[in-house]
């Protein structure tokens, strides 16, 4: 279907703007991922009273919300890259394959 | 025709144990009480799944339609699958039942289990599309040489397979057994030969559907039953939290983080197991080729990120509704454990695990209990077929067609050899099933991560994205974790202690879950030796690396979805 060679496509400016945008923004949600993520195990391990602070007079602790917000953020994180590669990356390789 | 009397023959004598155990159980002999509504729902869901089988047998001729469903599953099914394939017995009994033991505990092991997700969005789902064809070696022997790489995939792929697939049987018999009072080595049976039925004659599209099903049957019991738990509270978890602290004797400690996670290096190195082996399972990775492109397969990673994270929460809410509504139920209890220990969470009929199912006849009673059994069991039906799907293409795919046929196998031998090798599975998994029921097979499925964090995924990822990688420093540094994941696990707490005896303290390795060794040891060695590497083969590996590259970011030449 595309009689260009990898070459050529390597030189396509549309390419090069592809490449540099997916893999910083892929690498930079990697390492929030990373942070949040680890973020967390170390308050387990190193802060665990910290996760038992009351919220208020109930005896709901700011741990539950902070689990949460991890696994939501895992959710939300997911959305933006694929929002993103739907809109901007899709259309950068459609016009790739075009020529 | 042919086709529909095998699969009627095999139907009949699978439930042939069954039928045997009900005519026990009159004689009155097994302790368990004979749930009829839960083994009449489970019998309607074989039915309903063989049948979904005969359909997909009609429409599989083709490697393609064998290996990924021909490319057809749209990417909100594949997500329903992944889900599936995730949300395991043992995730929803086993983290139920943590929480119900343990509280906020639980809340941390499903974190690390869903967090794997966003970086295999990020980095490896949409490449994998756009490199592979049937499994992720297709992906890492794209550029390196086929033989050696293939060979490694498979060892990878298989070791994983093997001790994920004798965690789920021995979990399979022993969970069938306390909710259908079957017997042991009927139940492992009646699950690896219904397995053998889905994969052989289905091959991945049954797979596949057998796995939504259950995946969106599991979704609505558990909605139901956090809904029914939450409803009793007013909605309120704080209302929840208040009363299951009055009633844990744990107090507020279940509200914070307790002793399971006590060595900071432990916990480290068992998230780093979650999250990089979630990207290197290979019976995860396949399900990306079964959608029609990289779009798509991205698309099925964020609906099953938004599955599982949902999943979770509702297993945490479920855990807390046991503490409450379960642990203060005599009827769910064991009268002499708890005249021992006063403890009802310790007294629990069955163990931890069962707090889950108790919960669903406390909240919805003996019909809803019926359902959840029935869908515990599937569950772990549907994630056995998608392991031993994963090991027969291994063994076909990248053993049989590349390296023994060198790439050049007829299609028709190729499917062939893959139904025997899933046979050869399912029967493998049915011995080994019988042969550890009595050990210990908790730390199986962490060796099985950390195995595919250490071997699986630092080779599959070096390979798409660094230009240096050698098929020397793919072979040694993916061997090299391998190895030092196997022995780490031997070496552990876990095993060295507790399943093969020795003193308390005396384990070499102090660390539960080798991966954050194994994991360096394995990117370290692919780096040394690729760097090393001066051979010819060296500088075809490098030069081969554009355009690879240029096909993974774009997706041109990528193997497209065959129509029906």
């Amino acid at each position: 279907m595309d009689a260009r060679s990898h070459e050529t496509i390597q030189r396509d400016p549309n390419y090069q703007e592809l490449v540099r945008r997916r893999s910083s923004f892929g690498w930079t949600l990697s390492l929030i991922m990373l942070v949040i993520y680890f973020g967390f195990i170390l308050l387990v391990a190193y802060a665990p009273k910290f996760l038992g602070t009351r919220l208020g007079t109930g005896v709901t602790t700011i741990g539950i919300p902070i689990g949460l917000f991890v696994i939501a953020s895992a959710f939300v994180l997911t959305g933006i890259y694929v929002s993103k590669a739907n809109s901007k990356y899709d259309r950068l390789i459609r016009r790739i394959v075009e020529g | 025709m042919k086709k529909l009397s095998y699969l009627l023959a095999t139907a009949l004598f699978a439930s042939l144990p069954m039928l045997a155990f009900a005519a026990g159980t009159i004689d009155g002999g097994t302790k368990q009480a004979v749930n009829w509504v839960a083994i009449g729902m489970f019998v309607a869901f074989v039915a309903f799944t063989l049948g979904i089988t005969y359909w997909a047998a009609k429409q599989t001729a083709s490697a393609a339609d064998f290996y990924s469903a021909g490319g057809g599953i749209t990417g909100f099914q594949n997500g329903l699958a992944i889900a599936g394939d995730y949300m395991s017995a043992a995730s929803f009994l086993g983290i139920s039942g943590l929480v119900y033991t343990s509280g906020y505990d639980g809340l941390i092991y499903s974190v690390g289990w869903l967090v794997g997700w966003p970086i295999v969005t990020f980095l490896i789902a949409e490449q994998l599309r756009n490199l592979g064809k049937f499994t992720f070696a297709d992906v890492t022997s794209f550029r390196l040489g086929q033989t050696e790489i293939r060979i490694l995939a498979a060892c990878g792929s298989l070791v994983t397979v093997a001790f994920y697939l004798i965690a789920q049987m021995v979990g399979a018999g022993k969970l069938i057994q306390l909710l259908f009072g079957l017997e042991y080595w009927m139940a492992v049976v009646l699950v690896g030969g219904l397995m053998m039925i889905y994969v052989t004659f289905g091959g991945m599209k049954a797979t596949t559907w057998v796995q939504i099903i259950k995946a969106a049957l599991l979704l609505m019991g558990a909605t139901f039953m956090a809904g029914a738990v939450l409803y009793k509270f007013g909605f309120s978890p704080e209302a929840l939290f208040a009363r299951a602290t009055e009633v844990h004797p744990k107090k507020t400690a279940i509200m914070e983080p307790g002793g399971l996670i006590s060595n900071p290096l432990s916990a480290i190195s068992l998230g780093l197991a979650l999250m990089f082996g979630t990207a290197g399972l290979p019976h995860i990775l396949m399900r990306f080729f079964t959608v029609k492109d990289a779009q798509a397969a991205r698309k099925s990673v964020l609906y099953a990120t938004g599955f599982i994270g949902y999943f979770y929460i509702l297993t945490f809410i479920i855990g807390f509704g046991a503490i409450v509504l379960v642990s203060t139920d005599a009827g769910f209890l064991d009268g002499g454990i708890l005249e021992k220990t006063k403890s009802g969470i310790a007294a629990i009929k069955g163990g931890s695990n069962m707090a889950a199912i108790h919960l669903a006849n406390a909240v919805g009673g003996n019909i809803f209990l019926g359902f959840i059994s029935a869908v515990a069991f599937a569950t772990i039906l549907a994630v056995v077929s998608g392991l031993a799907l994963a090991g027969a293409s291994s063994i076909s795919h990248d053993i049989y067609a590349m390296v023994i046929k060198d790439g050049k196998a007829n299609e028709k031998d190729e499917i062939r050899v893959s139904k025997i090798a899933t046979l050869f599975l399912g029967v493998l998994a049915i011995i080994l099933g019988i042969i550890f029921e009595n050990q210990n097979v908790a730390f199986m499925v962490g060796l099985a991560f950390a195995i595919a964090a250490s071997c699986n995924f630092p080779v599959l990822v070096m390979s798409i994205f660094w230009k240096g990688l050698t098929t020397r420093g793919a072979m040694i540094g993916g061997f090299l974790g391998l190895i030092s994941a196997v022995v780490g696990v031997i070496l552990s707490p876990a095993v060295w202690e507790a399943t093969l005896g020795n003193p308390k303290g005396s384990a070499p390795v102090p660390l539960d879950n080798p991966a954050l060794f194994s994991i360096t040891i394995a990117f370290a060695g692919i780096w040394l030796f690729s760097v090393l590497d001066r051979s010819a083969r060296a500088k075809v590996d490098r030069g081969g690396f554009d355009a690879q590259y240029v096909r993974c970011q774009t997706g041109i030449g990528a193997a497209g979805a065959t129509t029906h």
